[in-house]
């Protein structure tokens, strides 16, 4: 019997509540910086194909490579809308270079790869308190085929900062 | 009586237990639950006949077809060429040289869009197709208008799924060069009037190719009764096994049809100064074909056709009925696709709740739904939604998987909304 079948129903009921939490179910339902960024120094769309799930990510980097401004436009599912939500309240103010290590740590969250506190032990020490809300993402990790779900914005934001206009949850 | 009671009570007997003991995978458990498969419109389950058929086929007969002098690839391309002859019998075509095998129905209608479209349809021919249409009955209407400069019209679906017949005759016209349309809508459930299509789009002296994957198992198809073209569908939601498809063409179109892609199997003879072609179907099989797949769609045609299909039919329509009755009464959730008639699948959407996260927590009851576009993304357009929950009911399903399809839900809408 594999891994999947043996688990028992408790587990699952278990796993859905870790991955509804309240946070996220909050975040989906009123996103925080869901509007356009003014003068916006680059802007990046996100593309589930499988689901056809869009997310739209801007941003206003200064000179100094701090992020003054984040939002976001798209529409998708709970998990996608509220990960662009909290990202865009973890990053306003922030350096592109905490950004980029920020997502490394989310991503390590959302795939399994990383627990808190390495991802905490990884992350600039200002940036870190972040993860403990950004971690409520995590509950993705039992439901493989929705990390992407989860990433997407992120994937939009390195876009957005790397300068290309379009990220993929396939690449 | 009302019209649906004196329906229900002519349902002829069907024993949907015993159809249920055919197919291995019904009995398992997912995330601890019982399995509740709704998502045949995208792929069905196999009855263990398919599958034995495919495991003979490869443990006593297996041979490259058409090829060997000696008596494992005799004995390969006899049950190669029968699958062709089911084939043949399950769709009433004239002939086995109008059967062409292929990987799926996207290859049947890109075979389609790449010979005879590059050959016959020009720079301001028309190609008439629906907004209902699944990708595969549009991204090669768009490849080929990108090489030709040929056009596209698009025929309007209303907001309850319907296509209108005067609708047709208004998009179809002395330009029209083909009319191409799915028999029944994968998300909607629609079931378009082909017959009264066919003469339109001849009447205008327009070929018309019908998108059969969802159409073939719905009900028993006569490509001559429906007076088409072209008609594609797939193995794997048949019943059968995935990486086999079905091209029927008139003989007369194939034989003007250029290859659609060259190799082995389909020559005649191959010189440098150039080839000439193998007689059909061979014509369009190059390379070597799909041969347990068609065997394993040759059982799945078996078992389909050992079926009362009346009664299989009958017993769809009472689990979308009654599906359609108890996903109504749940608050918030909106039913996509109401056409009258319809095939049994049903798309919904919910106030509050994305259809991924709907699916996901329908899984853990383990019940499958497809959630996303559906391969149909100007579909959703028209519908106005992003995406939509679709739960589609086979001869398999029961009344009790319906149940546990509209608890999940409700706990759904609890968990999410």
């Amino acid at each position: 019997m594999s891994a999947l079948t043996s688990r028992r129903t408790e587990d699952s009921a278990d796993d859905l509540k870790a991955l509804y939490q309240e946070l996220i179910l909050d975040h989906g339902k009123s996103p925080r910086n869901l509007r356009p960024v003014e003068h916006p120094t680059c802007t990046a769309k996100g593309n589930n194909p499988m689901c056809g799930d869009k997310v739209t990510v801007s941003a206003r980097v200064s000179e100094a490579g701090v992020i003054e401004d984040i939002a976001f436009e798209g529409r998708g599912c709970a998990i996608s809308i509220a990960s662009a939500s909290m990202m865009t309240l973890a990053l306003k103010g922030r350096t592109v270079d905490g950004a980029r290590r920020l997502f490394a740590a989310v991503q390590g969250l959302c795939t399994g790869r990383m627990e808190l506190t390495t991802a905490k032990a990884e992350t600039p020490v200002e940036m870190s308190d972040a993860l403990d809300e950004l971690a409520a993402l995590s509950g993705v990790r039992q439901f493989p085929v929705r990390v992407k779900c989860a990433t997407l914005p992120w994937h939009a934001l390195v876009s957005c900062l790397d300068g290309s206009a379009t990220a993929t949850t396939e690449s | 009586m009302t019209a649906a009671a004196r329906r229900l009570s002519s349902v002829p007997a069907f024993d949907v237990d015993a159809i249920r003991a055919d197919f291995p995978i019904l009995a398992r458990q997912v995330h601890g639950k019982p399995l509740v498969y709704l998502d045949s419109a995208a792929s069905a389950q196999k009855p263990r006949a398919v599958i034995e058929a495919i495991t003979r086929a490869y443990t006593d007969d297996y041979a490259n077809v058409h090829r060997g002098a000696y008596y494992l690839s005799e004995t390969s391309t006899v049950a190669y060429e029968a699958a062709r002859e089911k084939v043949r019998a399950f769709i009433n075509a004239s002939s086995t040289a109008e059967i062409v095998f292929t990987k799926g129905a996207t290859e049947a209608i890109n075979l389609i869009a790449a010979s005879y479209g590059r050959a016959f349809i020009k720079a301001g021919d028309e190609i008439v197709l629906t907004a209902l249409e699944h990708h595969s009955n549009i991204v090669p209407w768009d490849l080929l208008r990108t090489a030709t400069g040929c056009v596209i019209r698009v025929v309007p679906v209303a907001a309850d799924g319907t296509v209108a017949l005067s609708d047709f005759a208004a998009s179809i016209g002395p330009r029209t060069k083909l009319v191409a349309v799915a028999h029944v809508s994968n998300v909607l459930g629609t079931i378009l009037p082909i017959r009264a299509i066919a003469d339109l789009a001849h009447a205008a002296g327009a070929k018309i190719l019908i998108d059969g994957c969802q159409g073939i198992v719905h009900a028993p198809v006569d490509v001559r009764a429906l007076d088409c073209d072209f008609y594609a569908f797939s193995g794997h939601k048949l019943y059968g096994p995935t990486g086999i498809g079905v091209l029927w063409a008139r003989e007369a179109l194939l034989d003007a049809m250029p290859p659609y892609q060259g190799g082995g199997d389909m020559i005649e003879t191959v010189a440098f100064s150039g080839c000439t072609w193998a007689p059909l179907p061979a014509k369009f099989e190059a390379g070597t074909p799909p041969i347990v797949q068609a065997i394993g769609l040759g059982a799945a045609i078996d078992y389909v056709t050992a079926q009362d299909r009346d009664a299989v039919r009958a017993h769809e329509e009472r689990l979308l009925a009654y599906a359609t009755a108890q996903l109504g009464q749940i608050p918030g959730l909106r039913l996509i696709g109401t056409a009258p008639g319809k095939a049994a699948v049903q798309s919904f959407v919910m106030d509050g709740a994305h259809p991924h996260d709907i699916a996901t927590v329908l899984d853990r009851s383990g019940v499958c739904v497809r959630a996303g576009h559906h391969c149909a993304q100007p579909l959703m357009e028209v519908m106005g939604v992003p995406a939509t929950a679709r739960a589609s009911f086979a001869m398999y399903n029961t009344i009790t998987e319906v149940d546990a399809l509209v608890t999940a839900l409700i706990k759904a809408r609890e968990l999410l909304t």
